[in-house]
């Protein structure tokens, strides 16, 4: 069976956005800029308009549209090469998108230039499949690299030469994910879970206003993968940060979001809040 | 089940395809230039033929070869003077080598322009033989081993810059995007993910560079640029073959042992991290 747009599908005066059933979240702890007296608006942190990839002549995806509003976590779910990877890096600015429009915490990363999409970045976590960690390196200076968006120069390429608060926000971020005993362990000395607790640490040292995630447990065992997803939706969720995650996982996209994307035959076929679909539904998307 | 032997429904593939006009035409033509690249080599079965009581007349000349303690000491402290000169050149080579490498390295610091302008650069030096760089800085420096040490820098510099830019390009790409992701800038981005992730491959590299040094800096002496070379031309020279053949039995001893060391170097330091 194949999920078609549903009704749910959010354009720029959808009120689903305000009158799904609330999110299990805190309220955001940051200032509301879009808040009118009484109404509690939630700004938009990431808009896509009409967006499209295309590697060649091949396209991914056409035609993309959603908008996310500060503090969801949104799953972003597909079968295998149905261009997931592609789309978040298409709303970081990490690579170039083929057509469309991308707006992130108000800023198009598509256009943006050297310090200004710096400056975007800085306040932005990436967590991806692999760890990506620098394996020669210890635990402690990956993790201080998580600052390198904010604080650039040599200081922040190693513990060894780094400020002292940028020393204890790095260890403070490892305390978070139960890691602070591994700080001066090299990163290849580490288990797949411990691994990925550690970019989990890296992505959230810095305070980013938006977190993405790329299958951040697919490399792991189950049990370790549940218990990497619980710490990372622990940590950012009573923040009020974005979420953007993509899983294979139905289970966890439907714990894990508040709102589920999904993408079929390189198109959004999918935007639904989380309470609203089934799991049978949701694994139709991948038929 | 099909037996062996049994025909299947299928006709046998031919065990030889039959070469199209142009492919034969194109072996033709590769004969033709072979045989004549022999020609202009000189090549004469009388002088094949000639050649191993020649050589057995060289052999018995030249052994036993010369063991004199005090001719061993000379050939010594050339010898050492040759390691000296392939050591200093190969490390101040290989350090200036990065800096270029990240010049040439593809989408990491430099544009397009300045990636071709390098490699075309590193390619030249490459082109230019090791020999004549030395004959080039005898000129400039003057006779003697500084001469040679420059010829290996400038030498070493043409092969790890070019390697080294590879390794970077090489180099998993993954912990260089999570950092590019939170605003890391470029540079920063490269001394933290690149390069630590090619580190192992500059290793590797850096002491293919020294075996290559030492290789070089043996027949550096040839042409005045220091070494131990000089002591087989005057070998040669004066018709002292048993001198001779002990400077050419101490190289090949001197370069096997760093082959053997940098295998073993690399083995250590490489295939513990992987
Ligand atoms: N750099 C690339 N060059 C060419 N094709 C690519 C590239 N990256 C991804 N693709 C293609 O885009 C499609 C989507 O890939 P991806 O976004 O990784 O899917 P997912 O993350 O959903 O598994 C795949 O068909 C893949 O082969
Ligand atoms: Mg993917």
């Amino acid at each position: 069976m194949r999920v078609t747009r549903n009704s749910t599908i959010s354009s720029v005066s959808d009120p689903a956005l305000e009158t799904r059933p609330a999110i299990p979240a805190a309220p955001p702890a940051r200032p509301d800029p879009g808040a009118v007296a009484g109404l509690p608006v939630r700004p938009v942190d990431i808009e896509a308009r009409g967006l499209g990839r295309q590697f060649g002549e091949t396209p991914v995806f056409s035609d993309i549209g959603f908008r996310l509003a500060r503090g969801e976590s949104v799953a972003l779910v597909g079968a295998n090469g149905a261009g997931k990877s592609t789309l978040l890096r298409c709303l970081m600015g990490l690579i170039p998108v083929s057509s469309g429009r991308v707006s992130l915490l108000g800023t198009d990363p598509n256009t943006a230039r050297g310090p200004d999409l710096r400056r975007l970045r800085a306040r932005v976590g990436l967590v991806s499949q692999k760890h990506n960690l620098v394996p020669r390196l210890s635990v402690l200076s990956n993790v201080l690299h998580g600052l390198l968006g904010k604080a650039p120069g040599p200081r922040h390429w190693s513990h060894a030469l780094a400020p002292r608060a940028s020393r204890a926000a790095a260890m403070a971020a490892l305390d978070r994910v139960g890691l602070a005993d591994f700080a001066l362990r090299r990163a290849d000395r580490l288990s797949g879970g411990q691994s990925q607790r550690v970019a989990i640490a890296r992505a959230i040292v810095g305070d980013p206003e938006v977190l993405f995630a790329d299958e951040p447990c697919a490399s792991l065992d189950p049990a370790a993968g549940e218990d990497v997803m619980d710490l990372f939706f622990r940590l950012v969720r009573d923040k009020g940060v974005t979420v953007v995650f993509t899983s294979h996982n139905v289970d966890h996209a439907l714990r894990y979001g508040d709102r589920v994307l999904g993408l079929a035959g390189g198109r959004l076929q999918l935007d639904a809040t989380a309470a609203s679909l089934s799991a049978a539904t949701l694994r139709g998307l991948y038929d | 089940m099909t037996e062996i032997g049994q025909s299947s429904a299928r006709p046998l593939p031919g065990r030889y395809e039959t070469p199209s006009a142009l492919a034969f035409l194109g072996y033709a033509a590769g004969l033709v230039i072979i045989v004549w690249c022999l020609s202009g080599a000189g090549f004469s079965f009388d002088k094949v033929a000639a050649a191993p009581p020649r050589f057995a007349d060289f052999a018995t000349r030249a052994f036993p070869p010369n063991l004199e303690p005090q001719v061993l000491a000379r050939l010594g402290a050339k010898m050492v003077e040759t390691l000296q000169i392939a050591i200093a050149g190969a490390v101040i080579g290989v350090i200036l080598s990065l800096p270029v490498a990240l010049l040439a390295a593809r989408g990491l610091v430099a544009g397009p322009w300045i990636n071709q302008a390098t490699r075309t650069i590193l390619g030249f030096i490459r082109a230019v033989p090791d020999i004549a760089w030395a004959l080039i800085f005898v000129v400039a420096v003057g006779l003697g081993p500084f001469a040679g040490m420059l010829a290996i820098v400038v030498d070493t510099v043409g092969f790890c810059g070019r390697f080294f830019a590879d390794d970077m390009e090489a180099a998993e790409k993954g912990p260089a995007e999570s950092l590019t992701a939170t605003g890391a800038r470029k540079i920063d981005v490269v001394v933290c993910a690149t390069i630590p992730a090619a580190t192992p491959a500059f290793i590797s590299t850096s002491l293919y560079g020294l075996e290559k040094a030492v290789r070089s800096s043996t027949i550096l002496g040839l042409v005045g640029a220091g070494g131990i070379g000089i002591e087989l031309k005057v070998g040669f020279d004066l018709f002292d073959y048993p001198t001779a053949m002990t400077v050419i039995l101490m190289i090949a001893a001197v370069v096997i042992g760093i082959e053997q060391l940098s295998g073993w170097a690399r083995a250590r330091i490489i295939g513990e991290q992987r």
